[in-house]
């Protein structure tokens, strides 16, 4: 499974892969945001974390449609489904590949572009908490949309509509921990629960996005 | 003989043939008593005559979950047992699953405007309510999506399956995020916090009017997918090569 | 020794059965070549003993992992040079014959064998479509699983190429691996032996163990 994780990855930043286009689209969100509420920094601080953390899920959603449809087309999925890897494992692999080259920026950008929304310093170690948490099972789950959306044509908005509401309740506890961490609450139960979520969605879901690929592969 | 004998779908068209009337005319007799009989009930001495949705509000907010608990089995069935006629029943409840949570928001928002002063607000109940309608959007997309049949009743049961244990971890999620204002469940088995009997059996009557209601979409539903398949079976068999 | 038995197989397409009853065994050093008019269901067959469809009815006896499965999409990125796409699928498939499991060895004999070591460090985006069929071809050469499974595997070859593919399948048959393949182009082969598909033909009508919908309806 490590040549795939290792062809992904170089795939992922060679000319076309596309690698550092969700981060952009996370700063341009973040700049965007401002013009949509306004300047001032009172009306920014509160909403900050619920920003950062739709941003971030919003610009992994935009890059989950490449996780399998390239190697639908050029049939490379035909080839890795009669490869000695289980499929899923491919699955496993393609979700982390996808992390590691759109989660993980993501991550490492969220301080940046808190700053930009007047995030306090307090919150920040906090954000990276629940995006480092978090994000892996944003990976995961767009792994099973983009599985059960291979075979289609115009798959994108589909995808996003089949995809957005299972990052609910990441997303509450994500924005939840960083709430109660600025708060003085106790951010410790939300990040539980969202590391629950990311453990039970990487161990389980490869299941069903290998069962989903199994159909579309017919 | 088993159940599983309906499964065959020209056994199944004779039976919900038969069925189909009784459930039409039982749907109607009760929702219609229901809801008439409700509305001849006392004012609320709290809520006054805005507690009269409750006839509408309630039956469609239950139907709105045992639609998708039904979907869930049905998508079981297929997914292990392989019977066409459950896959076909699936896709048929789920828009009347999305209308029926429709309802539920609906009636709600306009109880809820006179009692809490507001059309929409982001509680518990009422945000799980919306997160299930989009569970019905995306299931429903998904369905008109895929034209090979095979693969859409496969994909669709997968998400059926993976969309109910996000839907009910969203519904814990929601609960954390926020305490909220409605108020408790209107049929309790606790002593003390039941509805008085005046409002419960022209309830339970609306109840069993949205059940059976639902069971006459379900059927003619079921049938049209039966024959629209059937339709597409006999074609694709004068076309092939 | 037999590397494929076929006992009774029935394969579906578009939720109908295409054939039916169709049984053969391929032992190893033979090759066995489908005929029949298009649309029978050749395709739908080698898919379904590569193992990427479930068959509808019978049997599909052999080893675990003994196929390398190569169709229409070569499976290649372009992003990646010709030897690289090689290496990946050798390391895929561990290795193939034996060279501690980097690969070279079995890549580099496999572009030789392809005529490709020319071409081995040009980016695969940059090749001809007869050059990206011969790198599609020489993959199975890395895969060392014994039976080839091919789906017109000539498609775009000129006649030196289609001479050499000949040569390789020939080599691959004497150290007793063994092909399935559906081609209308005549190779050459001595080995070789038509299976005309067109008696198996399936019967339109109702089945014990339906298809698909467009057959539990008809």
């Amino acid at each position: 499974m490590l040549p795939l994780l290792r062809r992904d990855l170089t795939l992922a930043t060679r000319a076309g892969g596309g690698f550092g286009l969700a981060v952009a689209f996370f700063l341009i969100l973040c700049a965007l945001v401002p013009f949509g509420v306004g300047p001032d920094s009172a009306a920014l601080r509160p909403i900050a974390p619920g920003i950062l953390w739709l941003g971030a899920l919003l610009a992994c959603l935009l890059s989950l449609d490449r996780i399998f449809a390239l190697d639908h087309e050029d049939g490379s999925l035909d080839l890795l489904a009669t490869a000695p890897i289980p499929l899923e494992g491919v699955v496993a692999v393609k979700a982390l590949a996808h992390w590691l080259t759109t989660g993980l920026p993501l991550v490492a950008a969220a301080p940046l572009f808190g700053l930009l929304l007047q995030l306090p310093a307090a919150a920040t170690p906090w954000l990276l908490a629940s995006l480092v948490i978090g994000t892996p099972a944003l990976s995961m789950l767009g792994a099973f949309g983009a599985a059960i959306t291979v075979g289609l044509r115009r798959g994108g908005l589909l995808l996003s509509l089949l995809v957005l509401p299972l990052y609910v309740p990441t997303l509450i506890f994500g924005t939840e921990a960083i709430r109660r961490g600025l708060e003085g609450g106790s951010p410790a139960t939300p990040l539980l629960f969202l590391g629950g979520i990311s453990a039970a969605v990487v161990a389980l879901v490869p299941f069903a996005a290998a069962a989903a690929l199994r159909v579309n592969l017919r | 003989m088993s159940i599983w004998e309906y499964a065959n779908p020209v056994k199944f068209m004779r039976a919900s043939g038969a069925i189909l009337p009784w459930a039409v005319a039982g749907a109607v007799a009760c929702t219609l008593g229901g809801v008439a009989w409700g509305f001849l009930t006392p004012d609320d001495y709290r809520q006054g005559a805005t507690v009269k949705i409750v006839f509408l509000h309630v039956p469609a907010a239950m139907m709105a979950i045992n639609i998708w608990v039904m979907m869930l089995a049905a998508s079981l069935i297929w997914l292990i047992r392989r019977h066409h006629v459950s896959a076909l029943a699936a896709r048929a409840a789920a828009p009347i699953g999305a209308v029926m949570t429709l309802i539920a928001l609906a009636t709600g928002a306009i109880w809820g405007q006179p009692m809490w002063g507001t059309w929409w607000e982001w509680d518990p109940r009422l945000t799980s309510f919306l997160i299930l309608f989009l569970f019905y959007a995306g299931y429903i997309a998904l369905w008109s999506a895929i034209e090979d049949p095979d693969s859409a009743a496969d994909l669709t049961g997968v998400l059926c399956l993976v969309g109910s244990v996000f839907a009910l971890l969203s519904r814990y999620a929601v609960l954390f995020w926020n305490q909220g204002l409605h108020q408790g469940a209107s049929l309790s088995v606790a002593p003390g916090e039941r509805m008085s009997a005046v409002y419960r059996y022209p309830l339970y009557l609306s109840m069993l009017g949205f059940l059976l209601l639902f069971l006459a979409l379900l059927l003619i539903r079921t049938r049209t997918e039966i024959r629209r398949r059937r339709l597409a079976a006999l074609i694709a068999r004068e076309t092939r090569p | 020794m037999s590397l494929l038995a076929v006992e009774d197989l029935a394969v579906a397409r578009g939720g109908l059965r295409a054939v039916e009853g169709v049984s053969f065994v391929l032992e190893a050093g033979r090759a066995l070549i489908l005929r029949g008019p298009n649309g029978i269901g050749k395709t739908t067959l080698l898919r379904t003993v590569a193992g990427l469809q479930p068959p509808v009815a019978g049997r599909i006896i052999m080893d675990d992992d003994a196929v390398a499965y190569a169709a229409h999409a070569d499976g290649l990125k372009h992003a990646l040079g010709v030897a690289e796409n090689l290496a990946f699928w050798a390391r895929i498939f561990d290795g193939g014959s034996g060279d501690g499991g980097d690969g070279v060895g079995a890549v580099g004999r496999a572009l030789a064998a392809m005529d490709l070591m020319a071409l081995a460090d040009r980016p695969a985006a940059a090749l001809s479509a007869g050059q990206k069929r011969r790198l599609g071809l020489a993959r199975l050469l890395v895969t060392g699983r014994p039976l080839w499974v091919l789906d017109e595997p000539t498609v775009s070859l000129d006649a030196a190429s289609v001479a050499r593919f000949g040569a390789a399948i020939r080599a691959h048959l004497a150290a007793g691996g063994s092909a399935l393949m559906a081609t209308h182009i005549d190779l050459g082969l001595a080995e070789a032996r038509d299976l005309d598909l067109t008696p198996f033909r399936a019967r339109p009508g109702r089945s014990h163990r339906p298809a698909g919908f467009n057959e539990a309806f008809a």
